[in-house]
């Protein structure tokens, strides 16, 4: 079974490199872009039977710091 | 003095650690890799330095916090041993949660390698105990990850308990109030992104980080 796991940075914590990615697409002309940020995508491939609870316990011990980061654990997706 | 230097994977600054508290000390401090479940007995002091510990991986410090030694470098600062993260130490500290807050990408993006100025916010705590509350001190910065974070409630608290070790006097990664190093509660615990070790020969540009070791070695003994 795989998951994934969607980490962003939590409101209000700065995000330069998603500044840096905003500033990149409006040089290429890409305009009317209110803000960028910038996460991870972490995949999983679990035996089958993991739960949410173990995956949000992982996510909580170390996949996300939950000081400055939110996760997010996605629908199963079909291997 | 008993110290130890604990070595990740990307570790860089444990040799200019071993030779700073060396000569402080008057003995060598015992490397302790990362892989080890014990530290040695009767330890005064625990290094975690500079570095990139796991190339960074994840986030700076997050696998490094993991590592079977950090359970007992956890227990030993809860038992009251002192604690001195610096740099990628600093990071792993609030990775492990001795810490609070976190060490956020750089505001200016760029890697920061120069000397800074830096401001010695408390001299309450055995880490600053050579130094005067209010001097300003020149110690050298290298990070990427050195932006400091926490939430207002938390950045009152440290104020308010007088946990700031150092300031910047000129904020040179957008650190939240200038902070450069903070205690725990209980004060053995110290975190900075600059590096004192780096500061410790008139060779090195000047001295200013001798008195970080020599305080606490004086405070410790």
């Amino acid at each position: 079974m795989k998951t994934r796991i969607h980490i962003t940075l939590k409101q209000g914590v700065l995000d330069p490199q998603g500044k840096a990615i905003h500033h990149a697409l409006e040089s290429l002309g890409f305009n009317g872009i209110n803000d960028v940020r910038q996460g991870k995508l972490i995949e999983l491939d679990l035996e089958d039977g993991a739960s949410d609870a173990d995956i949000a316990d992982m996510c909580r011990k170390l996949l996300a710091n939950t000081v400055i980061e939110n996760f997010e654990i996605l629908e199963d997706t079909a291997a | 003095m008993k110290t130890a230097v604990i070595v990740f994977p990307g570790s860089n600054c444990d040799r200019d650690m071993a030779v700073a508290l060396e000569q402080a000390t008057g003995e060598p401090p015992a490397m302790v890799w990362h892989r080890s479940t014990e530290l040695p007995d009767g330890l005064d002091l625990i290094a975690v330095p500079g570095g990139f510990s796991y190339g960074d991986y994840l986030r700076s410090g997050a696998i490094g916090a993991k590592s079977p030694i950090m359970r007992e470098v956890k227990k030993a600062a809860d038992r009251g041993v002192a604690l001195l993260g610096i740099c990628n130490g600093f990071q792993i500290l609030t990775e492990t949660g001795l810490l609070p807050g976190a060490l956020l990408r750089n505001a200016g993006i760029r890697f920061v390698c120069r000397d800074v100025g830096l401001t010695v916010a408390s001299s309450r705590t055995a880490f600053t105990s050579a130094y005067a509350a209010g001097e300003t001190i020149t110690i050298p910065v290298a990070h990427h990850d050195g932006n400091y974070f926490a939430d207002d409630e938390a950045l009152d608290r440290l104020e308010g308990e007088d946990r700031i070790a150092f300031r910047y006097a000129e904020n040179c990664n957008g650190s939240a109030r200038d902070i450069a190093g903070i205690v725990n509660e209980a004060g053995n615990v110290l975190g900075m992104m600059p590096h004192p070790e780096r500061m410790i020969e008139p060779a090195h540009g000047g001295t200013d980080g001798r008195r970080l070791f020599s305080g606490l070695v004086a405070a410790l003994a």
